[in-house]
């Protein structure tokens, strides 16, 4: 059942609870349960979402109405639509039980760290998001490095408004996905102060090979692997034997925090560091036992974002960020199917045997 | 593919100083003008070095057997046999596939059938192939190389024989000759069955787990008791020995192999004691060659000690210093059953689970035969017919014909037979042989034809590249795919210090280089160095123990140098083509065993 609390802390959901937190606070409830590693933090529900947005209105049409309304092929017109729906939300008062809760999760979670203005990542968590069936990824928004309440209530309700961006929209429209039936979560995580991060897959990304536990690492925050800012360092290694193709990139450009204290700030890497494996081998050993117990956790392969903290001793500074199923082989498993035969040998006969007469043959 | 084309046969430019090489070699092995129309390729992996005229037989023979297996015996569906052709005293070769469907068609219908009573019944007709390959070594070390006295013996006389020792000299190099080609018969009867199970397994593995290295596979079908591993367990053992008799410092490395056996006899009876050892031992565990048995100067362990006696040093040093050397076989099949039973798991489905087990099963079952049969071929056997052959030699360079043993191997085996008829009628006769005035001269003709060529630099493959090169049998029975090809045709876009070959065993170590380009010199290694070299052959896998790693020009990751690297966990890159011509010694390289290449540092 769908929860009604606004707020609901990591270690108190899991994946059944993605109607409630979304994919991706699910997932990192999830992982937790696993005993995997993640940032501590928490997740403003649907419910939540729900008593802030339902209510609102355009031109005293309600939201959900307004949006079915659109056609996806007026672009100008969408546009407009968009940009009204968005400054809407992100600018309508927060009911005061939403606030509320909200403000003091995030003091707890500051006591939590030891930090009275704890840096978070606040991203949106969608309900329909990080499923293998329909991936909304990339269509919602992640702030970095958000701190103080009153900022951390302004990126939820952007994350929120992020759902009326053009892209979200006309994504729905096309699809079909009814507005009544929208949730929208947001997570609000520690910041995790990253000397290198980046994704790693339970498989080969380039030939859907389940043997292997694929790295992409590069040093600081791992926005610059997710958005191709920079050609990270690959790290392929086998799950039977530990062997690893290994290929050290020049790695040129990070995402750092801004010495201001909030935002993040792109820049050149160090001359010394850029030839530099971004991670050391007992760090790529622990990432890689990580991501077989997600993938066995799950059952399934895993796309896995990761952090090597900057802060924390060795052996405890490996985190988890997300984790969703590989949605791209999945489809192509099916297709290469072998079948045990009536004769081992028989296998030969099918290697080796040339055209077939057209009569059929002997099995 | 791409409009580059090797260069064809009627291109090749002549090699100075090698003017008549032609006559080493019979007519059916030289190229003829319609030869340009086909792709051949250079198989630098059995002969890798100048062809002497008798080695001539070492393609003629193999050819005849391997074809007759698979075209005319098994009736492989897509392929008939291998032609080949000689130039330049290289060994050019190619194959016969079949292309018409409606034929292939026929020739399943008998293949299966044929190869299908042989894997039915493998173990016992696996059984039987052992016996009959021993039969067959009895049978060359009982070959008589007769001696001819001023009378034949009375024994002769008095058994009534019948015929005079001459005619032994005819018949005896003729049942060589014959049981040469029977052994190769038998050497190629499992073969292609036995890699056709492999390639089946192989190409299932590379599908579902195309990050999967080459050598994985055979990682998983790998036997426990292998015959070539025999050899070096013998010379562990025989370090042992020389350690419990407390001989252990005559065994010094960079020590001449006569000095010590001539110091051992000094030793009393430990000396006595360990020399009655390496008898036992020799016979047949030193029956290796240096090579793979292609070549009569690629000389035994038990005709040359040197290298043996390099590796003892080390071995009773590490037995001094209280390791263990035998293979830890317990925990090796436990490894190789843990690595199967991984990849098997992480396959989708219990159908898959299903095929992986039937392929691997049957790969297990013949993998024995893959591993063992070169120890009994090309080794055991190959190395007593070469001796029988030296032994003639000895006996035309006693009469006069040929002024050293040796030489007869610069005649071809039709020749032979003409110089033995010389001397059969020239003691007959009591005159005088006329060999010497006639095969002296041509043989220190050919001595210079041979050095001449072996500078000339063979082109990997000669003519246009056929537009497939994927029928599976075709492949297995050439050795070459689409990409060693692809791989050769795009060997002049690397820079010059990168040299590429296959991943035969992973790791990546650097160090200096020690270029090695007559297997005999192998006992120059020194520890810790990278051997680069021509070929690497099983009997090297004692001096493995003292480099960092292996790189040849020659070589796939199923041979059994890419096993024994992977046995020592050294890297190893095998199959480079140019290695020995790019690399010299004292050079400082980069092996990357994981991706099958080679920096050469500077």
């Amino acid at each position: 059942m769908t929860s009604t609390v606004p707020v609901l802390h990591f270690r108190d959901v899991g994946l059944g609870d993605v109607a409630t937190v979304g994919g991706k606070g699910a997932s990192l409830g999830e992982l937790l349960r696993a005993g995997i590693r993640v940032p501590t933090g928490f997740a403003v529900t649907t419910a939540a979402f729900r008593l802030a947005v339902e209510h609102l209105t355009v031109d005293g049409v309600p939201i959900p109405a307004r949006v079915a309304a659109l056609d996806p092929a007026d672009a100008p017109a969408l546009a407009a639509a968009c940009a009204e729906l968005r400054a809407v939300v992100e600018s309508a008062p927060l009911p005061a039980e939403v606030a509320a809760a909200v403000t003091a999760a995030y003091a707890a979670l500051c006591e939590e760290c030891g930090d009275a203005s704890q840096p978070v990542a606040v991203r949106s968590s969608a309900t329909s998001e990080d499923s293998a069936e329909a991936s909304f990824a990339g269509l919602q928004d992640t702030y970095l490095w958000v701190r103080g309440a009153d900022s951390v209530l302004e990126h939820v309700r952007r994350c929120w408004a992020s759902l009326y961006s053009v892209e979200s929209v006309t994504y729905r429209l096309r699809r079909g996905i009814p507005e009544t039936d929208l949730g929208m979560a947001v997570v609000v995580q520690r910041m995790v102060g990253a000397r290198s991060s980046g994704v790693m897959f339970t498989r080969s990304p380039l030939s859907g090979d389940k043997s292997v536990v694929a790295i992409d690492a590069s040093w600081g925050l791992g926005s610059a692997v997710v958005s191709g800012d920079v050609t990270p360092d690959s790290f392929v290694v086998s799950k039977v034997t530990g062997e690893m193709k290994r290929n050290v990139a020049t790695k040129t450009r990070w995402h750092r925090p801004d010495p201001s204290g909030s935002g993040v700030v792109e820049t050149d890497v160090p001359g010394e560091m850029q030839d530099r494996p971004s991670l050391s081998d007992a760090e790529i050993a622990e990432l890689v036992a990580i991501a077989r117990r997600v993938e066995a956790h799950y059952g399934c392969p895993q796309d896995i974002e990761w952090a090597v903290g900057e802060t924390a001793p060795a052996g405890e500074n490996v985190f988890l960020l997300q984790s969703r199923p590989e949605t791209v082989w999945a489809a192509k498993d099916a297709a290469r199917r072998a079948a045990p035969a009536d004769r081992p040998f028989d296998h030969v006969f099918n290697l080796l045997g040339g055209a077939r007469p057209s009569e059929g043959r002997p099995s | 593919m791409t409009e580059r084309s090797f260069p064809l046969p009627s291109q090749l430019e002549a090699v100075p100083g090698a003017e008549g090489w032609e006559a080493m070699y019979p007519y059916f092995s030289r190229f003829q003008p319609e030869d340009d129309q086909r792709f051949w390729f250079y198989n630098s992996m059995h002969f890798p070095e100048v062809v002497p005229a008798f080695d001539g037989i070492t393609s003629e023979i193999p050819y005849t057997a391997i074809g007759a297996n698979t075209a005319r015996l098994f009736s492989f569906p897509t392929t008939m046999g291998i032609e080949y052709r000689i130039v330049n005293g290289r060994v050019y070769i190619t194959a016969n596939p079949v292309l018409d469907e409606a034929k292939q068609g026929e020739r399943l219908v008998d293949f299966q059938e044929r190869a299908g009573y042989y894997y039915a019944n493998w173990d016992r007709l696996y059984a039987g192939w052992q016996q009959r390959i021993e039969a067959l070594i009895a049978d060359i070390e009982a070959v008589e190389v007769p001696e001819l006295g001023e009378l034949d013996p009375l024994a002769v006389v008095t058994g009534a024989r019948g015929f005079a020792s001459n005619h032994l000299l005819r018949e005896s190099f003729h049942r060589c000759i014959d049981l040469y080609s029977k052994m190769w018969h038998h050497h190629t009867e499992f073969l292609m069955l036995g890699y056709g199970a492999y390639v089946v397994f192989f190409e299932f593995c590379k599908q579902a787990f195309p990050e999967m290295g080459d050598q994985m596979v055979a990682r998983m079908v790998a036997g426990m008791d292998v015959t070539m591993y025999r050899p070096d367990d013998e010379l562990k053992k025989l370090a042992a020995l020389a350690v419990d008799l407390d001989l252990a410092d005559l065994f010094v490395e960079g020590s001449d192999p006569a000095k010590v056996l001539a110091a051992l006899g000094e030793r009393g009876d430990a000396g006595a004691r360990w020399l009655a050892a390496l008898e036992a031992a020799k016979d047949p565990w030193f029956n290796v060659s240096v090579g793979d048995g292609f070549y009569h100067h690629h000389l035994s362990w038990a005709d040359d000690l040197t290298v043996p006696f390099a590796a003892l040093p080390r071995y009773v040093e590490q037995i001094r210093n209280g390791e263990d050397l035998t293979r830890p076989t317990e925990r090796l099949a436990e490894e190789r059953d843990r690595i199967a039973a991984e990849y098997r798991g992480l396959l989708d489905s219990e159908e898959e689970r299903g095929a992986f087990d039937q392929m691997l099963g049957l790969c297990r079952q013949v993998f024995p035969y893959i591993e063992s049969h070169k120890f009994y071929c090309e080794h055991w056997f190959t190395t007593r017919f070469f001796q029988k052959i030296r032994a003639f030699g000895q006996l035309l360079a006693d009469r006069g014909v040929l002024l050293a043993a040796d030489d007869v191997f610069h005649l071809r085996h039709v020749e032979v037979e003409d110089a033995l008829a010389d001397v059969m009628l020239a003691w007959a006769s009591g005159g005088t042989e006329l060999g010497a005035r006639h095969w002296q001269p041509i043989v220190a003709e050919r001595k210079r034809i041979v050095e001449a060529l072996s500078t000339w630099s063979a082109p990997p493959a000669l003519g246009a590249v056929p537009e497939a090169l994927n029928d599976p049998a075709v492949k297995m029975l050439w050795g070459i795919t689409q990409e060693t090809v692809e791989a050769w045709l795009g060997a002049e876009d690397d820079d010059a210090s990168t040299v590429r070959g296959y991943a035969a065993s992973p790791g990546v170590v650097e160090g200096v280089a020690r270029v090695l380009l007559n297997v005999n010199d192998i006992g120059q290694i020194r520890e810790g160095e990278i051997l680069v070299c021509p070929v690497t052959a099983p009997s090297w896998g004692p001096v493995f123990g003292k480099i960092a790693a292996a790189v040849s020009d020659i070589g796939g990751t199923m041979s059994h140098a890419a096993i024994v690297a992977r046995e020592y966990g050294m890297p190893a890159v095998v199959g480079t083509g140019t290695a020995t011509a790019r690399i010299s010694t004292g050079d400082r390289l980069r092996v990357d065993g994981d991706r099958g290449v080679v920096t050469i540092l500077g």
